[in-house]
């Protein structure tokens, strides 16, 4: 009897997740299959490519300015994630460590940077960038402030400090360190994971951010990023969704894959962003 | 020890101190406070980038709120995605993290493909559904006249734009999957185990059980949801582009919130105003909007003992 209604339940449940999983995975299965197809199939109502055109992939890296666009994003990306873990470590140790009037001020300003709208502060910015400075047209008016911490990573490297029990520092006070050899010798190895959480963050976000490309490379196609590159595609190739499909493969398939290399430090990166104390 | 050498102590702990934050202190005084105080100073300045800025008063204020004509619609376009999207990916969140805890087959898996969407970058989103909701030849509609179900114009119709930004907010639901998923996992077995001696039935456990105790998480995905609708900007501008048929064109200009105002939400209007339009003062009163909205929320956020200020403490 209650055999049966768990077994009943386990079937109700079940459809219910494959249902859910086709909500989440056809979009991505209607994506690669027009990207696969021909120019003139792509402009039908078909949903399954007659003929696979891998050469579709081929014809989007020949797209003059798209191997540019790929290599501004790992730019943009790569320096960006470096510099932003640099400078937010030592300020996250200070917060999470050091004991010193306007900590608690200091926390909550970090919080309050972090839940600005960048477009609040854009005008001044871009006339600091582009009028004192003659930055337009380059990405370096948003690779150069991260030399300066970034609020949400130095928020989610100090929740992981915090964890770091006192004992180890003071052991290594003893020893005779000081606070950076602290840092680097002790805390350093132990934040691993809190700092490769902050990297996939930074990385992501710099990958996917649409509206500083916008604002500040916008007038110069060499210093597009991907994601502010991509929807030009679609301006060039008009109709063509299956070339259009195959470049927003390609955007995806980076993040997609860093994932899955990276999914422990990831779902750690998450649990301590929210609900965790 | 003598006073001295504790003060000096004392000097030498504060200078540490201030080295370790250097970097946020310079990032805060350069990219928070002046801008924040320049971008007051604008709001009352006529100031094209050109010509010298030139005090006006409250004139850029009564523009924006009086007689620019996408202030207004853009507020409203906020408000819908605050009441529909916002409620409906806060309810769809909280029934894909419990479906998740059911499912005991394979659970990996269906948990990695629910979580995937929200990792597509925001422009590749928005153009994957632009695809897959165009009128023309996508995929959705072809399946929906198939079953003889009416198709909808999506992206091009006013009255279908919202719903369809909607549709791919709650395809990338997985950041909130997560969240309620730890917090349903916390609630503690033995609240239901007595619940169930009570007799209670499976609804009166998830109402009496489940929802108080995940109470606050629900709440700080409202907050938190809210805030992230006042920043909303890179999904309805590309939805409506792409829609709209005006990419980057030299010379074209983009028709904001396309079709018909339907996608504009509050940043576009910096965008639209400072970067069109040239005219930086007005700009800055939009963003002071943008600001007073933010900052409400998330002192509502710091002050509930919700998510972030119980683990900022």
């Amino acid at each position: 009897m209650t055999r049966r209604k768990a077994s009943l339940q386990w079937i109700a449940v079940h459809s219910l997740g494959v249902a859910a999983a086709l909500f989440f995975t056809l979009p991505f299965v209607f994506l690669v299959l027009t990207s696969l197809m021909s120019d003139s199939q792509a402009l039908s109502r078909d949903l399954v490519p007659h003929t696979w055109e891998w050469g579709n992939y081929r014809k989007v890296f020949d797209t003059p300015g798209f191997l540019t666009w790929w290599r501004n994003t790992l730019l943009y990306a790569g320096l960006g994630t470096v510099l932003t873990v640099v400078s937010s470590l030592p300020v996250a140790y200070a917060l999470a460590k050091f004991r010193f009037r306007g900590r608690k001020l200091s926390l909550m300003l970090v919080i309050s940077m972090m839940m600005l709208p960048p477009q609040v502060v854009v005008i001044p910015m871009y006339l600091f960038w582009a009028k004192q400075l003659g930055l337009s047209g380059t990405l370096w008016p948003l690779i150069l402030p991260m030399a300066c911490g970034d609020a949400f990573s130095i928020f989610l490297l100090r929740q992981f400090l915090t964890t770091i029990p006192d004992e180890y520092l003071d052991a290594a006070k003893v020893d005779g360190c000081g606070e950076l050899r602290t840092l680097l010798r002790v805390v350093l190895p132990m934040a691993r994971p809190g700092i490769a959480a902050v990297a996939l963050f930074q990385f992501f976000y710099a990958w996917n951010d649409y509206f500083g490309p916008q604002i500040y490379a916008s007038e110069n196609p060499g210093a597009w990023t991907l994601s502010y590159g991509l929807e030009s595609f679609k301006g060039a190739h008009h109709t063509d969704w299956n070339l259009t499909m195959a470049a927003t493969v390609l955007v995806m398939a980076p993040v997609i894959l860093v994932f899955f290399l990276a999914q422990k430090a990831f779902v750690e990166g998450v649990t301590l962003t929210g609900v965790k104390g | 020890m003598s006073a001295g050498t504790l003060a000096a102590k004392r000097r030498r702990a504060t200078l540490r101190t201030l080295a370790f934050m250097a970097p946020w202190l310079v990032g805060f005084a350069v990219f928070f406070a002046y801008p924040l105080i320049s971008t007051v100073y604008f709001s009352f300045m006529h100031y094209d980038g050109f010509r010298p800025p030139e005090w006006t008063g409250g004139r850029n204020w009564v523009y924006v709120f009086e007689h620019y004509p996408l202030f207004w619609p853009a507020l409203r376009n906020t408000l819908w995605l605050v009441v529909v999207m916002v409620s409906l990916r806060v309810v769809f969140g909280l029934g894909v993290g419990l479906l998740i805890t059911k499912i005991k087959t394979a659970t990996g898996v269906f948990r990695t493909l629910f979580y995937l969407p929200y990792l597509a970058p925001p422009v590749a989103a928005t153009m994957a559904f632009a695809f897959l909701l165009n009128p023309g030849t996508g995929p959705v509609n072809s399946l929906l006249e198939r079953a003889g179900l009416p198709a909808p114009g999506w992206f091009g119709d006013p009255g279908w734009s919202k719903p369809a930004l909607t549709l791919l907010a709650l395809w990338g639901i997985g950041d909130l999957m997560v969240i309620f998923m730890a917090a349903l996992l916390d609630v503690p077995a033995e609240q239901y185990e007595a619940a169930q001696l009570d007799g209670a039935s499976a609804w009166q456990r998830f109402r009496y059980v489940t929802l108080p105790a995940i109470s606050p998480i629900v709440m700080f995905a409202v907050v938190t949801g809210v805030i992230q609708t006042m920043q909303y900007y890179t999904q309805p501008l590309v939805a409506g582009k792409v829609a709209s048929g005006v990419i980057q064109g030299a010379g074209t200009q983009f028709e904001p919130g396309y079709p018909d105002k339907s996608t504009l939400t509050l940043p576009q209007l910096v965008y639209n105003l400072g970067f069109q339009r040239f005219d930086y003062g007005s700009a800055c009163v939009v963003a002071l909007v943008l600001f007073a909205l933010s900052m409400a929320f998330t002192a509502l956020l710091m002050r509930r003992r919700g998510g972030l200020i119980q683990a900022g403490d």
